[in-house]
């Protein structure tokens, strides 16, 4: 069995208004010298034998990220 | 683009070739740029006369058509803004107005079906606001592909989650709309949104920049690179043009309902306490088009730092910010001595204002960025100076074969039980099905103003709780009627939307539309423009109600295929009291079931001729508008009169699916009988007709009624048991129509 990490992340021109929701929250809390947040998604997944880049890129793609909007990258937990 | 492209620069390098063609400018529009200019424009004013002169902005090809729907004098009395306002303004009486507008967010929708969806609810609902309205609610008009094609499987979910994202987190209910399937629809569905907003009379805002001094004021969101180009490239050309190269795309715009609603509270309390002069909300072209439009309202001239503006992104040019389409951000024009007021206002609501500019009396838009003059031009150039293009127009070589080509030709059913399967195939074709895995994604009661949503016929919201005064609101289009003649699609769509504000017991008083076509660039769409055009102001004419605004939305095609002309037609009515609203279902058992109106055999563009033998052609039926007026009167009479247990307009499918409509609605059969050929009877879609049930008891004063109006009404039975039986032909239990009619969508799209 393999372990694969894929992060999802909103492309950097995308606007990210839950990101800002969390900045401004930060602030209130005190956290005064947070500057900028972008909120993203993990995902973790488990393989039976050994991960297939290209078919785990093709999930990713069609399942775990809106490429209009997203990018992710994917690396191995093992 | 060239950060430091100055008008000094400029004027010294004016053989510079510049990405005119790029932004969306024809050779012709570049050099009537560099005339007005007298030099070539910089980079940022290209980049704002580019967007401002896209089809998006500037309707240069449907100005010369958009000119005959001007409301004639009579239409106007009770219009307190019209066409070219941010939206319409009706006078409703007792002190109140109403505003409303539907707007497209098609080609934003298709590429980023989510918030594509979202932002076109966020759009309209600020144009409302602009008005000086609170927004009430929203309803939308949604057109896909097949229903069972690839593309829809991806546009229609993200489409709809979209919408209830928005507007439920908005907090403004969704109480209607229309669903629609057709293959025609497939890589251009039709997404138009439309807002409608409540006020005083006094409340009545200006989208104008005057008062030499005045502030400049930008709030809400902060800009970013969303949709740069989004008007001028996207929403102004098909997606594979000619060269075969893809358009470069924008970023997409993002929605943020929770600063929308506070954009909202923070605009109607600067309003209540009087501290805006002007205000524009920024949609397409964003500042570019707010700043203009201001200046060329007013007394002609604004200074502008462009530095002020504030930012997400620094590295953004002069050229992007002016094209940016950031959601979220309002322009107002403040007195000097009530900017402390706005600032404190803004304060409390926590929404970010910015003093970028003020009201100049120089008939000059001067923009400034590091130091430096970036924009110098006359407003007006921008605003209203655009091209105006009377296109090429002919009419459809293949129509005339189209028209000739009637369904007549194919079988009819005959026999009881295939005159049933006909019904439950009609039922169950996604298009007539139940709508509720849609809109039961929406919220339609927030508020607490919602008397009547879908699935009735039209939506009802109350207005006044002490005296019950309301409106009503519907939207139609048939595109497929459209295809087959635009000018009497566009007046049946009219036709449907002004009988489905009247069967709540409203009275239609006021219309919006949005045009949905092709490329203006070919001649036959610009045929069916200009023809939907006409029939929709002869329509207006012939019903004594005027268009109070609208959108146009072109280049809907993909290749050489074009979408069906699909004019969406809004009629507003005002209701007397709301707690005499009639809805769609039989409620009362032992109500005598009438149709109201005359049946024709008319099956050109119908619903059976598509769902059954998937043909498109013949004539659509004929326009009855003067029985339309007599209808909506007996049916507003019979409201206030307390006569009608329930209304129902006859339309798709015709008078068989408005009857299996009104018994599911009801959760109660009926038993009718037919009387001429029952084919026609049950199928035919002709139009100026209603099926209604009478109150136990007043049916004599329901008969003298009809009679006096000299409208047909025909008795078909009573609303009896749980069949839906015709006698002599078939009977239909509800629970057979009920799965029929419950389970395509679901097992659709899950």
């Amino acid at each position: 069995m393999s372990r694969v990490i894929v992060d999802v992340m909103l492309k950097p021109e995308i606007h990210d208004p839950q990101g800002d929701a969390v900045l401004s929250a930060s602030h209130r809390l005190g956290f005064s010298n947070v500057s900028r947040v972008r909120q993203g998604k993990r995902f973790e997944l488990e393989i039976d034998g050994p991960a297939d880049e290209k078919e785990i890129e093709e999930l990713a793609r069609e399942l775990l990220a809106n490429p209009v909007i997203e990018e992710f990258t994917l690396r191995s937990a093992d | 683009m060239s950060d430091k492209d100055t008008i000094e620069v400029a004027a010294a390098t004016g053989d510079q070739a510049q990405p005119h063609k790029e932004l969306g400018l024809t050779d012709d529009e570049y050099g009537k740029v560099r005339e007005i200019l007298g030099r070539r424009p910089t980079a940022a004013e290209l980049a704002l006369y580019s967007v401002m002169w896209s089809e998006h902005c500037s309707y240069k090809s449907s100005k010369v058509h958009l000119r005959n729907l001007a409301p004639s004098a009579v239409q106007s009395e009770k219009l307190l803004a019209g066409i070219g306002a941010n939206a319409g303004v009706v006078d409703i009486g007792q002190g109140y107005a109403v505003t409303f507008k539907i707007e497209s967010h098609n080609h934003p929708s298709f590429v980023e079906p989510h918030q594509g969806a979202a932002t076109g609810i966020g759009g309209i609902v600020r144009d409302i606001l602009a008005m000086g309205a609170r927004p009430v609610a929203v309803m939308d008009a949604l057109r896909f592909g097949a229903a069972d094609a690839h593309d829809t499987a991806r546009v229609l979910p993200g489409v709809v989650s979209g919408i209830s994202f928005y507007g439920n987190c908005l907090g403004l209910p969704n109480i209607g709309g229309e669903l629609a399937f057709d293959p025609c629809y497939i890589g251009n569905p039709l997404v138009n949104a439309l807002c409608v907003g409540i006020l005083k009379h006094d409340d009545l805002q200006e989208a104008s920049a005057r008062g030499k001094g005045n502030k400049v004021v930008i709030f809400g969101s902060r800009t970013g690179g969303d949709g740069v180009g989004g008007a001028s490239v996207l929403a102004s050309a098909t997606f594979d043009d000619a060269s075969g190269k893809s358009a470069k795309r924008p970023a997409v715009q993002v929605g943020d309902p929770f600063m929308e609603k506070i954009l909202i509270e923070a605009c109607l309390e600067l309003f209540e306490q009087g501290l805006v002069e002007g205000i524009q909300d920024l949609g397409a072209a964003g500042v570019a088009c707010a700043t203009t439009e201001l200046a060329a309202g007013g007394d002609g001239g604004m200074h502008v730092t462009l530095d002020d503006v504030p930012l997400r992104d620094s590295t953004l040019n002069p050229a992007e910010i002016l094209m940016s389409e950031s959601q979220e951000r309002m322009m107002a024009v403040v007195r000097p001595d009530n900017m402390a007021a706005f600032t404190k206002v803004c304060e409390k609501w926590d929404v970010e204002a910015t003093v970028i500019g003020e009201v100049t009396d120089d008939e000059t838009l001067t923009m400034t960025w590091r130091g430096a003059t970036v924009v110098k031009i006359p407003p007006r150039t921008a605003a209203d100076g655009g091209p105006v293009y009377s296109r090429p127009m002919s009419r459809p070589a293949a129509l005339d074969a189209l028209q000739a080509d009637s369904p007549a030709k194919f079988p009819r059913a005959s026999s009881g039980a295939d005159l049933k399967d006909t019904l439950l195939k009609l039922i169950s074709a996604p298009e007539l099905a139940d709508k509720s895995w849609v809109t039961q994604q929406y919220d339609h009661t927030v508020r607490g103003n919602t008397v009547l949503a879908m699935p009735e016929d039209g939506g009802l919201i109350r207005v006044d709780e002490e005296t019950g005064l309301g409106i009503a609101l519907a939207t139609d289009g048939n595109g497929r009627y459209c295809k087959l003649d635009p000018y009497n699609g566009a007046r049946l769509a009219l036709s449907e939307a002004y009988r489905n504000v009247a069967v709540t017991g409203a009275t239609p008083t006021a219309v919006t539309n949005c045009l949905n076509f092709g490329s203006p660039e070919d001649p036959e769409v610009m045929w069916q423009l200009a023809e939907a055009v006409r029939g929709l102001a002869d329509g207006c004419e012939e019903l004594g109600i005027p268009v109070t605004g609208g959108n146009v939305s072109l280049y809907n095609q993909t290749g050489s295929n074009a979408i069906h002309p699909t004019p969406v037609i809004g009629v507003l009515g005002v209701h007397p009291d709301v707690r005499q609203r009639v809805g769609a279902g039989f409620g009362t058992d032992g109500a005598r079931v009438i149709l109201l109106g005359e049946t024709r055999e008319e099956f050109g563009g119908s619903a059976w001729a598509r769902v059954l033998h998937g043909h498109l052609g013949g004539q659509p039926p004929a326009v009855q508008l003067d029985s339309e007026r007599i209808l909506a009167a007996v049916l507003a009479a019979g409201a206030s009169s307390g006569l009608l247990a329930s209304a129902h307009d006859v339309s798709d499918g015709g008078l068989a699916v408005a009857l299996a409509e009104s018994c599911l609605r009801g959760g109660r059969g009926c038993d009718v009988s037919l009387t001429g050929d029952v084919f026609t009877d049950l199928f035919s879609e002709s139009a100026a007709r209603a099926v209604v049930s009478v109150v136990p008891g007043r049916e004599e004063e329901f008969a003298s009624l009809c009679t006096a109006h000299g409208l047909p009404a025909a008795v078909l039975g009573t609303v009896t048991g749980d069949s839906l039986a015709v006698r002599d032909v078939f009977s239909v239990t509800l629970s057979d129509l009920r799965s029929a009619w419950e389970a395509p969508l679901p097992a659709l799209f899950g």
